[in-house]
């Protein structure tokens, strides 16, 4: 016999940003409680609405499946005395697992045999299981923030209001937090009513004739179905963020999609204001052209049905009016004040106790980039944009603008610089530099931007590091990863030449008069390390193989781009059609190093050579070396590999003809030198031994 | 319904739910929260409801009675209720309905917003209510205050009267608004809000209010020297209304920001911890009454 079970935790409104978590971590959880009890079912169902979080459970056996469990005891030798009689300690055994002596067998365990006996439970009432398991299920819930309220011990997300618990038509009786479960549910606030639960397959029903959708699933279908509907029938284009959209499905339980309007004056502020506004502040929908232009609409989801939904949009409207008003009113204030007053007011911004004023980070930030423009051997405008740019950068920090929206920095700084007659290089580069600005986002599209860009977050990562800021597992509170993968994306996307131990240094220099807290060699250290794994990831996301990664990584990741080349070609020599090709100059190379590790010089003296096949390889080598040299210079990968391949039946006839570790040392340590000089070469291009192939 | 008729409303209402109704305070307060009536009844386990409006003084939004929105003194309803009663948000739109608002003809959500205020030591988790999109109520169940955990959780339900009183009059300027019928609330305000806001950001002596924080801030530890909360925490509130007018007129620069809040926080600690131990040297009487209701 089965029956369905039921689990409603009635709350007072649950933030949006939790409901999700918090409806799957339900489903899981009930999904293991019913593995660990052996407990057949038919399927979990979770549901989540702002009121409510529930689980239903299809089938659910009423007894726990038996469980037959075999147990060893010991080894046969110990268990019975020469003439096969049960000794105590076998006897101990039988009683310890509660079977009968006569039960006990043996079985041979890798070679020696021991008494097993096998032990059974019997599988309880599911009845009998559940109080206890559902008051575990209601209290284990993980939430990131949770409160207490009236005279309650119980922490919460929110107060729990009602409990429903029903095990086929009988209710599950617990109590928890002074709520005692029973059978009925509260509908929507304003358009339903307490209803009872006859039967927990009939939830969904039951709160759908309440007013209430209780599957998240079919509220985000409805709610982008209206908005769908308002698309189609007015010609927009209205854009559904998918965090906006997750957000807004957890605070309705009857979604009503509607559309209002705002004065088309309120179009002369930068449009990414007008949206950042109505998305944070009201949770709208931003509605535009077909061109893309904004339009002076917005959408927004009531939590009800379409009962005087001209008294909710014309609320909505005026709302949004003083919120627009507030904005125009911050944007013309920003206009007023000068890029130089606003740099001035950086000074007094701390940045970080331990790092300066905001004032501090852009002269570091704009020295950095102006080595950068010099390294790169930027044209004079350019260098002289870059500049700029990175004197300007952070000014519309100060902005009331950036105040109230964070998330506007640089795109706001862009706009006030256009107006102030900053050129249009350097006022596209206050914006571009931020970029990357989320996992997805492209890194800066001009030079200018990139350089600045670059500059800003090396500042930034070298500033934590050097007060001991490092992320470790999922801490990571300044972003440090996402600005280091940025450095990593833009010197690849402007193939920059640059390495990233230059870039340690400049940026370590810069530091260096404000006296560092840990030592440079460590810093350094910590930072290819980071570096190393943004790299890594890139290499990983572009479907390079795990092995082909850790060769080329060994040879260091200093030289991104090079790095990134040094991989691809690797890659393509051990594919499937070339691998049983590559597969003996692979070991000839891995040979070279395997011995190259016994030396303590790379002294070579030719005079000591004895033999043709020392000669041949070490003229190879020197024809190999220069050929390799230019082809990595000219970032030309599958070239050098051909260099280091070609020295194979050199190295194979050097091992054929010659002994290295003979008793002379002189002739040892020399030919020790000549296979380590070779080495250094091959293990600039990757550690071949790394390699399955 | 003029802005008279909604505060009648809502303290007739409040008082129907066994709140005693208090007078606002007679020292500056920012919000109603800082009235001892709120900030000291919601510490140690005595039962405790009360309602009454608060003007809170806001000095760096003053805007010389120019913004339609903002304002440097506007006018909070608080409602404090402990321990937080269990039909806690259906007696609060029982309220909205008096006031003429039927949830049925507007979209009212209980939306998210977790309050903090550093300077008191205190904090709560809650929403903020919205009424067709505009904010009309802060509801938040206390988890601390001065520093010390809740026990029992005090729900503290704050309605921005203004607001409130723009949506139900239709009005866009908070300065049209009626208080009765015939006269505004421009008549009423106009003038103070222009005269705070250029004394605030114009003619204000700084160094005097340097000086009387500093002196506020000793009278307060003198008072908490001798076990005089209330006197030391008239003086904690009279440093926090000193500091916002600092902070409006941008004499404290970052920096010392933290400092001056940390300061205050002190005080605001110190007030609480001693308020907590007279009461217990009381015995905690109100817990003898059974309820507040019935002081």
């Amino acid at each position: 016999m089965s029956k369905d079970l039921l689990l409603e935790i009635g709350l007072e409104e649950m933030p949006a940003r939790y409901a999700r978590g918090a409806m799957d971590e339900l489903r899981q959880n009930t999904l293991k409680w019913l593995e660990e009890n052996r407990l057949a079912h038919a399927g979990v169902e979770a549901y989540a609405t702002p009121r409510r979080l529930a689980v239903l459970v299809r089938n659910l056996a009423d007894r726990q499946a038996d469980a037959s469990e075999e147990v060893r005891g010991p080894a046969r030798r110990i268990a019975q005395d020469e003439q096969g009689n049960w000794t105590k300690a076998a006897l101990g055994f039988a009683r310890s697992q509660g079977v009968d002596p006569s039960e006990l067998y043996f079985k041979d365990t890798g070679g020696a045999e021991y008494v097993f006996a096998r032990k059974s439970t019997a599988g309880a009432a599911t009845e009998r299981l559940l109080p206890e398991a559902l008051r575990g299920l209601v209290t284990s819930l993980s939430f990131p923030k949770n409160m207490r309220w009236g005279d309650c011990d119980l922490r919460y997300i929110r107060p729990i209001r009602w409990i429903v618990a029903l095990y086929g038509r009988g209710v599950v009786p617990l109590e928890i937090a002074g709520v005692r479960s029973g059978n009925v549910t509260k509908g929507h606030r304003f358009l339903g009513a307490d209803a009872v639960i006859e039967e927990p397959s009939s939830y969904p029903d039951v709160l759908r004739g309440q007013h209430v959708i209780a599957d998240a699933e079919e509220r985000k279908a409805a709610i982008l179905a209206g908005i769908e509907r308002l698309s189609r029938e007015r010609g927009w284009r209205i854009e559904v963020r998918e965090d906006l959209l997750e957000e807004v499905l957890f605070l309705v339980e009857w979604p009503t999609v509607l559309a209002g309007s705002f004065d088309p004056e309120f179009l002369r502020i930068p449009q990414e204001v007008l949206i950042t506004s109505m998305r944070e502040h009201q949770r709208y929908f931003p509605v535009f052209d077909e061109a893309g232009r904004l339009l002076p609409h917005f959408v927004t989801v009531r939590n009800g049905d379409d009962t005087s939904l001209d008294v909710v949009r014309r609320g909505n409207e005026k709302v949004l009016r003083a919120r627009l008003a507030d904005a125009r009113f911050f944007y013309e204030e920003d206009l007023k004040l000068s890029i130089s007053d606003a740099l001035a007011q950086l000074e007094r911004v701390v940045y970080h106790e331990e790092l300066g004023t905001m004032g501090d980070k852009v002269r570091r930030v704009r020295r950095i980039a102006g080595r950068l423009a010099e390294r790169l051997a930027l044209d004079a405008q350019t260098a002289a944009d870059v500049n700029r740019a990175a004197e300007i950068c952070k000014f519309d920090l100060v902005t009331q603008m950036v105040y109230e929206f964070p998330e506007l920095q640089g795109i706001m700084g862009e706009d006030y610089a256009r107006h102030a007659g900053e050129r249009e290089t350097v006022a596209r580069a206050v914006n571009e530099h931020y970029a990357p600005r989320h996992a997805g986002d492209r890194p800066p599209a001009s030079a200018v931007g990139a350089v600045v860009g670059i500059a800003d977050k090396i500042d930034t990562i070298v500033g934590c590091f050097s007060i001991g800021i490092v992320p470790t597992g999922s801490q990571d509170p300044y972003a440090l990863r996402r600005q280091a993968a940025g450095i990593v994306s833009t010197l690849l996307a402007h193939g920059f030449e640059l390495r990233l131990d230059e870039l340690f240094r400049l940026a370590l220099e810069t530091h260096r008069e404000r006296g560092l807290k840990r030592s440079e060699e460590e810093i350094e250290r910590d930072l290819r390390e980071f570096f190393g794994l943004r790299v890594r990831n890139v290499l990983a996301e572009s479907g390079t193989r795990h092995d082909v990664i850790e060769a080329v990584l060994a040879a260091g990741a200093d030289d991104v781009r090079r790095t990134l080349s040094r991989a691809k070609v690797l890659q393509d020599a051990v594919s499937e059609s070339r691998r049983e090709q590559f597969r003996p100059t692979a070991d000839a190379l891995v040979r070279v190093c395997n011995l190259a590790v016994k030396a303590d010089s790379r002294d070579v003296d030719e005079r000591l050579f004895s033999t043709e096949a020392e000669r041949t390889l070490h003229g190879g080598w020197r024809q190999a070396r220069v050929r390799y040299e230019e082809a990595v210079l000219g970032d030309r990968m599958e070239e050098a590999l051909a260099a280091l391949a070609s020295m194979r039946d050199a190295i194979n006839g050097f091992f054929d003809a010659v002994l290295v570790m003979v008793d002379d040392e002189a002739v040892r340590r020399n030919r020790l030198a000549l296979l380590a000089s070779i080495a250094d070469d091959i293990r600039s291009f990757a550690d071949f031994s790394r390699l399955v192939i | 319904m003029n802005f008279q008729q909604m505060t009648l409303t809502l303290l007739q209402f409040w008082a129907e739910q066994n709140c005693l109704i208090v007078q606002p305070y007679d020292v500056e307060t920012g919000a109603g929260t800082l009235n001892p009536m709120t900030f000291l009844r919601s510490i140690g386990p005595e039962p405790w409801n009360v309602a009454y409006v608060e003007p809170s003084r806001r000095p760096a939004d003053g805007r010389y009675g120019e913004n339609p929105n903002r304002l440097y003194q506007h006018h909070q309803f608080q409602v404090i209720m402990k321990p937080s009663p269990d039909n806690i948000q259906e007696i609060y739109l029982e309220s909205l309905k008096r006031l003429g608002l039927d949830p049925r003809h507007h979209d009212i959500r209980f939306v998210e917003d977790n309050w903090e205020h550093p300077g008191l030591g205190a904090s709560g988790l809650g929403w903020e209510v919205w009424l067709d999109g505009m904010e009309i109520t802060q509801f938040t169940y206390f988890q601390q205050v001065g520093g010390l955990d809740c026990r029992p959780v005090s729900v503290e339900i704050t309605y921005g009267m203004e607001r409130l009183a723009s949506y139900l009059q239709d009005k866009d300027n908070v300065f049209d608004l009626e208080w009765v019928d015939g006269v505004t609330y421009g008549d009423v305000f106009r003038q103070q809000e222009y005269e705070h806001s250029k004394y605030t950001f114009e003619v204000s002596d700084t160094a005097m209010l340097f000086r009387q924080f500093a002196e506020y801030e000793n009278e307060a530890n003198r008072a908490l020297e001798q076990n005089l909360v209330y006197p030391a925490y008239d003086y904690t509130l009279k440093c926090s209304h000193t500091f916002n007018l600092l902070d409006a007129r941008g004499a404290i620069s970052t920096t010392e920001r933290t400092g001056y809040i940390a300061r205050v926080r002190n005080l605001a600690r110190r007030c609480a911890v001693t308020y907590l131990e007279e009461r217990e040297r009381l015995g905690f009487p109100l817990l003898k009454k059974g309820g507040a209701a019935r002081v």
